[in-house]
């Protein structure tokens, strides 16, 4: 006799894909605004992308209900963080944050694959890319998503800096303008929707400088 | 007289059927500084005088931000003042995580009254020794709300509380029917005015009060320094021009109330542990 299996799983995954370019004095974080369930769509004007600080933004692709159950938590930590210290949270302690928030459910996960960019509290631009149970590290760029395996390869050859075992050092941060990170990125995904039946609609491309964050559409395949 | 024998603790009655501890309990709000709060129909204006135990310390921060719409100006015992402040803070996060919408003023001030009631019926337990000016908007509009030790609450149009409130209050009665319709700055300029009452013969200056405000559109924040100054110099002017207040207290009377000001304002003159937000 073989063990019961349940019919049904407490997850699902809503497509899309997430990407985040740090530079010198900005952060793009972008991602496609398309929800989808199994072969439909929700809907094709979903935002994955969640302000949690003054310099501080998150997008992540995955399970979008897990996704915003992570940021309503982030959010009211955050709002505790503020009456404790008197101040917004720095991009690296909300990074540490999300990956404490992450690994606390370790044994029943945020089906959440994010991406978190922003400036440092020196003003340079950081990103932070995560597995679904907290696993971080700080990078110039990343891609998370259903578009991921697509979009990382062309990032990779545009951007990989040289291997950190050669001298000397060079920094993580790569050496972009603002108007060609945003143009890369405009690139990567359509790219990504030409294959990826889950990225397509829109792209919301935030950007995070020394001036505030701003917000850019674009229109993509549709199909 | 017979007040020794059933003031012990608090769940002790006296044949006349009051809790001397809760009574007490008020008699610290009275000796903290002072604090006041007024409103109009969209906009609560809180000010409290600013005690530093010496010229050395800074001075103990009586007015906290709750939530964008709630805001909290305290009497008395500060570190209980701050705990509270805390459980607040934390009501308007849990209750905005889960109904996505701000709590309203009305119900919070309950869930403080009712946590102060429990301290009067627990013998292991005393009252909380600090009152509390709640400001806040919601749906209805502007309302400001005062807290006891003793469980109660209230809601005012102005009120004062702490040392030499009753000068402030005199004043605010006076002008009180009028706030209804008063604009923002002209509140601002009340709530001044009144904590200069409190204040008897001292300068007013922008470093020894603090003045909140909270309104439609325009979220809690406490107004910094250098605005307060501003409007007190504008009216200082107007005030030498109408002639001064007739002020009958003596110097001495004046002297003994801030020392007992100074002492009831427990909690030392280091607040680095838990620092409000006032942004």
């Amino acid at each position: 006799m073989t063990k019961q299996q349940a019919n049904w799983s407490p997850y699902d995954n809503n497509g899309g894909s997430c990407v985040a370019i740090a530079g010198a004095d900005y952060c793009v974080i972008a991602a496609d605004t398309r929800m989808s369930t199994g072969y439909n769509i929700l809907t094709r004007e979903y935002s994955k992308i969640c302000k949690l600080a003054d310099k501080c933004v998150m997008a992540s692709s995955g399970f979008q209900a897990d996704v915003k159950a992570l940021q309503k938590q982030l959010a009211a930590r955050h709002l505790i963080y503020q009456h404790q210290h008197n101040k917004q949270m720095s991009c690296p302690a909300m990074a540490q944050l999300l990956s404490n928030t992450l690994y606390y459910k370790r044994f029943f996960p945020y089906y959440s694959f994010n991406v978190l960019g922003g400036l440092d509290n020196e003003g340079k631009g950081c990103v932070f890319t995560y597995d679904a149970v907290g696993s971080y590290e700080k990078v110039g760029y990343s891609s998370q998503g259903s578009g991921s395996t697509l979009i990382t390869p062309f990032l990779d050859n545009q951007l990989k800096s040289p291997s950190p075992l050669l001298l000397p050092a060079q920094d993580a941060v790569t050496p972009l303008g603002e108007a060609e990170a945003i143009d890369l990125i405009k690139t990567v995904f359509a790219s990504a929707s030409e294959r990826d039946i889950y990225t397509g609609d829109k792209i919301e491309i935030v950007v995070v400088n020394a001036d505030g964050i701003r917000r850019e559409y674009m229109e993509l395949r549709k199909d | 007289m017979f007040r020794n024998q059933y003031d012990t603790d608090v769940t002790t009655w006296s044949p006349a059927g009051r809790l001397f501890q809760v009574e007490y309990a008020m008699e610290a709000v009275k000796q903290g500084s002072a604090a006041i709060g007024l409103r109009s129909k969209t906009h609560v204006v809180l000010g409290c005088v600013n005690k530093a135990n010496s010229e050395l310390s800074s001075h103990q921060k009586k007015i906290f931000k709750v939530d964008d719409h709630i805001g909290v100006a305290i009497a008395g015992l500060t570190a209980d003042g701050r705990v509270l402040s805390r459980y607040m803070r934390n009501e308007c996060i849990n209750y905005n995580f889960t109904y996505e919408s701000p709590l309203p003023v009305g119900r919070l001030v309950v869930q403080l009254a009712d946590k102060a009631q429990v301290c009067t019926q627990r013998s292991w337990k005393r009252p909380y020794g600090v009152g509390l000016l709640v400001a806040g908007l919601d749906e209805s509009g502007a309302h400001l709300y005062y807290n006891c030790p003793s469980g109660n609450y209230f809601e005012y149009q102005a009120f004062a509380i702490g040392s030499r409130s009753q000068a402030a209050k005199t004043y605010l009665e006076r002008r009180f029917e009028n706030f209804t319709d008063s604009s923002r700055d002209d509140l601002v300029k009340d709530a001044i005015t009144a904590i200069r009452e409190t204040l008897q013969g001292e300068t007013l200056k922008s470093s020894i009060c603090t003045i909140a405000v909270v309104g439609v559109g325009e979220p809690f924040h406490i107004l910094d320094q250098g605005t307060v100054q501003q409007i007190i110099d504008t009216f200082e002017i107007a005030a030498e021009q109408e002639g001064p207040a007739a002020e009958p207290d003596a110097a001495t009377g004046q002297d003994t109330a801030v020392e007992q000001g100074a002492a009831a304002d427990q909690g030392g003159s280091t607040d680095e542990g838990v620092a409000p937000m006032d942004i």
